[in-house]
């Protein structure tokens, strides 16, 4: 009996000592440990000034929702800003001896000159992003600059030196800021998504089909990619392939519902094999890039099993066994080695994870309510889902869970209805629908569940899947 | 003019006498005399009151419903009030409780028949129970009336005489009500493509806006496939029949309650290719 005392106290103890340990597995830098920095607004000589605005921007709100850092308001920033290293001043050394009759006092501020206006209180930034921008040769020239303010000396402080050029317009502002802003998340450890596309499905009204499209990060440049200009449903449940080449897809365009694979660049059916049955539903790419796993009711028309098959739709055969309602596999992206997917073979759907080969079926969400649309992060540790657990059945939420802890937090909190996570690139966003806004739209956010961002508004826009 | 008369007269005069004769005088008969008046009954002495007991009363015997296809139920419900020493239902129910109800599963028109016996008496009531059968489909077109070229009248015909089939949530079972349903689809799938012998059906399924729309891709797959084979069970031909999924994606009503929830989670008829 005392050695089940004891057991049990170590064991608690373990716990507790762990728990008060534990880093927030959603991989987000929690507020305290991020990194202060200030970013003054840029200026422009001559004719780049007009497109200052556009590229001061762009910067902010990049650097911003990278979730790396604290960003130092603008409200305390001192009045001068320097615009390259060579701006900066030494303070005067200390005075000696007594003050002397008739001479002003010494200076205690250089008001934006000296580093210390910087690293000091009010700004207290440790890093300084600066520079200005101006037309060279009819290019947009941003120079950029990121100094460490904890260092003595401008001659020390120098992170980033780098020239961003664009052409002599908003777009050509913009992308330099996405540039410089790419540079910076880079050198403090994130992953950039500039450049980065989600790929979803829009359709203008609920009587037309849905289609394929996509659009950047921060949701502009919205185009379409299929136009199969059938009747609804239409196309429905991109992915997209590890390089971002590729998209693959459910259609009704050709009857049945069924697969299609995509080149997105240039746009091509690349004509995938579908095997004989009434659904083909919800395909995604192994992280080699090399094969497909998806549902399909084949042979006898009974949905719906798990099978793999080369990207040509050939060579397939079974992953799960047969009799259940199995969909949505998604194969680990870290190890290649684990499918997650939905199943409802133990009553409402409920989120499974099983090997490559079929082995090892294990339910990992608790049997409650209804957990559906498994999204791995590019760590291989956590899945984005979404559950009811907590709501009325049809109020899904955006979840994320420790495939092996089986711990959860929950992101979303009613606002709507939650569904379809997928994780950006960086492991830090994620993308999502919400009907919060009254109809189905796209919206971006941190894995901590802060700044949430709407990226589409018209028409309803679903099923969004992030691609490099 | 008399001696003319007298020859007819004496003949009538001797005719009548003759007659006379015959008849006689008759003597009239006797006025029969008044019957007795009849004497005054002795009254018997009134026999002193006796509260007599009050017979049962059969408050209610109602079934619900009162019609109802065959293999589907019916309730009795009853309620018998006063002094009730027993309470029989016939038809093998047997002795009840005074108030109660039962389910009855009865294969034609039945009349039940409850009586509540006590020392005041016996009562009885009764309800009847309408059973109707798959009523049997209409007789084939005659010749002159066959379609040239069948599909809009075959569309017609799938509308009006196929309906639509209901499910639980989450399930894809045919239960209860909906065998009857599908049954009588499958009498009338069978003429339907006994008339158009180059026409297909096809069965959609659908489900209610809840689920996610990647697992209600595959339920509605699964509801009808689970048509289908009741419906080729009953004999309706395999190779004329295809199968489609709409998931969530094609709903007949969008409001978010139970009704428009019900309405949507269903297998529908139409033609198919």
């Amino acid at each position: 009996m005392r050695k089940l005392v004891w057991l049990a106290i170590i064991s608690g103890g373990g716990l507790f000592v762990l728990a008060s340990q534990e880093p927030d597995f959603s991989g987000i830098i929690t507020s305290s440990q991020r990194l202060r920095m200030a970013i003054p607004d840029l200026r422009g000589a001559g004719d780049a000034q007009p497109y200052l605005a556009v590229f001061n921007q762009t910067l902010w709100a990049d650097v911003e929702s990278s979730g790396l850092f604290n960003l130092a308001s603008k409200s305390f920033y001192p009045a001068r800003i320097p615009q390259q290293p060579a701006d900066f001043q030494a303070p005067p050394p200390p005075p000696t001896g007594r003050p002397r009759r008739g001479q002003p006092p010494p200076p205690t501020t250089g008001n934006g000159l000296w580093m210390r206006d910087w690293s000091g209180p009010p700004v207290e930034a440790t890093y300084l992003t600066f520079g200005y921008a101006a037309v060279q040769n009819g290019v947009f020239v941003a120079r950029g600059f990121v100094f460490d303010m904890r260092r003595g000396t401008p001659g020390d402080a120098q992170v980033i030196a780098k020239n961003y050029v664009g052409s002599v317009d908003e777009a050509g502002a913009r992308k330099a800021a996405h540039e410089f802003s790419c540079d910076i998340i880079s050198q403090f450890g994130g992953t950039c998504l500039a450049g980065s596309h989600i790929f979803y499905t829009h359709q203008a009204s609920k009587m037309t089909a849905q289609e394929v499209w996509a659009m950047d990060a921060d949701g502009s440049n919205q185009r379409q990619i299929t136009r199969f200009n059938g009747p609804p449903p239409g196309s429905l449940f991109p992915s997209v392939s590890p390089d971002g080449a590729r998209i693959a897809f459910t259609s009704f365009a050709k009857g049945q519902p069924a697969i299609f694979v995509f080149s997105v660049d240039p746009i091509r059916d690349l004509r995938f094999y579908n095997q004989k049955a009434s659904v083909n539903e919800t395909p995604s790419f192994t992280p080699d890039g090399k094969q497909i796993v998806y549902a399909s009711s084949a042979p006898d028309d009974n949905c719906c099993r798990i099978f793999i098959a080369d990207l040509n739709g050939m060579g397939f055969r079974p992953v799960s066994a047969p009799g259940n309602i199995d969909v949505e596999p998604k194969v680990n992206p870290k190890t290649g080695n684990q499918i997650a997917f939905v199943s409802g073979r133990s009553g409402h759907a409920q989120l499974y994870t099983m090997s490559i080969d079929g082995g090892n079926v294990e339910r990992i969400t608790d049997g409650t309510g209804e957990a559906t649309n498994p999204a791995w992060h590019p760590s291989g540790k956590t899945l984005a889902f979404a559950w009811t657990r907590g709501y009325a059945t049809g109020k899904f939420n955006v979840f994320v869970m420790d495939v092996v802890t089986r711990k959860y937090i929950q992101l979303t909190h009613d606002e709507g209805r939650n569904e379809n996570p997928v994780w950006a690139p960086d492991g830090v966003h994620l993308a999502f629908m919400s009907t919060r806004g009254g109809t189905e739209q796209i919206y971006s956010i941190l894995a901590d569940g802060t700044q949430a961002q709407k990226l589409t508004s018209q028409g309803y826009n679903l099923n969004p899947a992030w691609g490099k | 003019m008399f001696e003319r008369r007298s020859i007819p007269a004496i003949s009538l005069a001797i005719l009548l006498a003759a007659f006379a004769a015959g008849c006689g005088p008759k003597k009239r008969p006797p006025i029969p005399p008044p019957p007795p008046t009849p004497e005054a009954q002795p009254t018997a002495p009134l026999a002193p009151e006796v509260a007599k007991p009050a017979a049962p009363v059969i408050a209610q015997f109602t079934a619900e419903p009162t019609s109802i296809m065959i293999g589907q139920s019916s309730t009795l419900r009853w309620q018998v009030t006063g002094d009730a020493a027993g309470v029989t239902i016939d038809q093998t129910i047997g002795t009840v409780q005074n108030t109660g109800s039962h389910r009855v599963f009865p294969s034609k028109s039945t009349t039940y028949v409850l009586a509540a016996a006590g020392p005041g008496g016996g009562v009885t009531a009764s309800v009847t129970v309408m059973v109707a059968e798959v009523p049997p489909p209409p007789p084939p077109p005659t010749d002159a009336t066959q379609p040239a070229a069948g599909t809009a009248t075959f569309e017609d015909r799938v509308a009006a005489n196929v309906q639509d089939v209901y499910f639980d949530y989450d399930q894809s079972e045919i239960h209860g009500d909906s065998q009857s349903v599908l049954t009588q689809d499958a009498a009338a799938l069978k003429a339907l493509l006994a008339d158009f012998p180059n026409a297909m059906i096809m069965v959609e399924g659908h489900c209610d806006e809840r689920g996610s729309a990647e697992y209600n891709l595959g339920l509605g797959d699964r509801r009808a496939g689970s048509a289908k084979d009741f419906l080729v069970q009953l004999g309706v031909p395999a190779g004329r029949i295809h199968t489609i999924s709409y998931g969530k994606e094609r709903p007949q009503c969008v409001e978010s309650d139970d009704a428009c929830w019900q309405k949507n989670r269903r297998v529908h008829f139409t033609p198919g290719q």
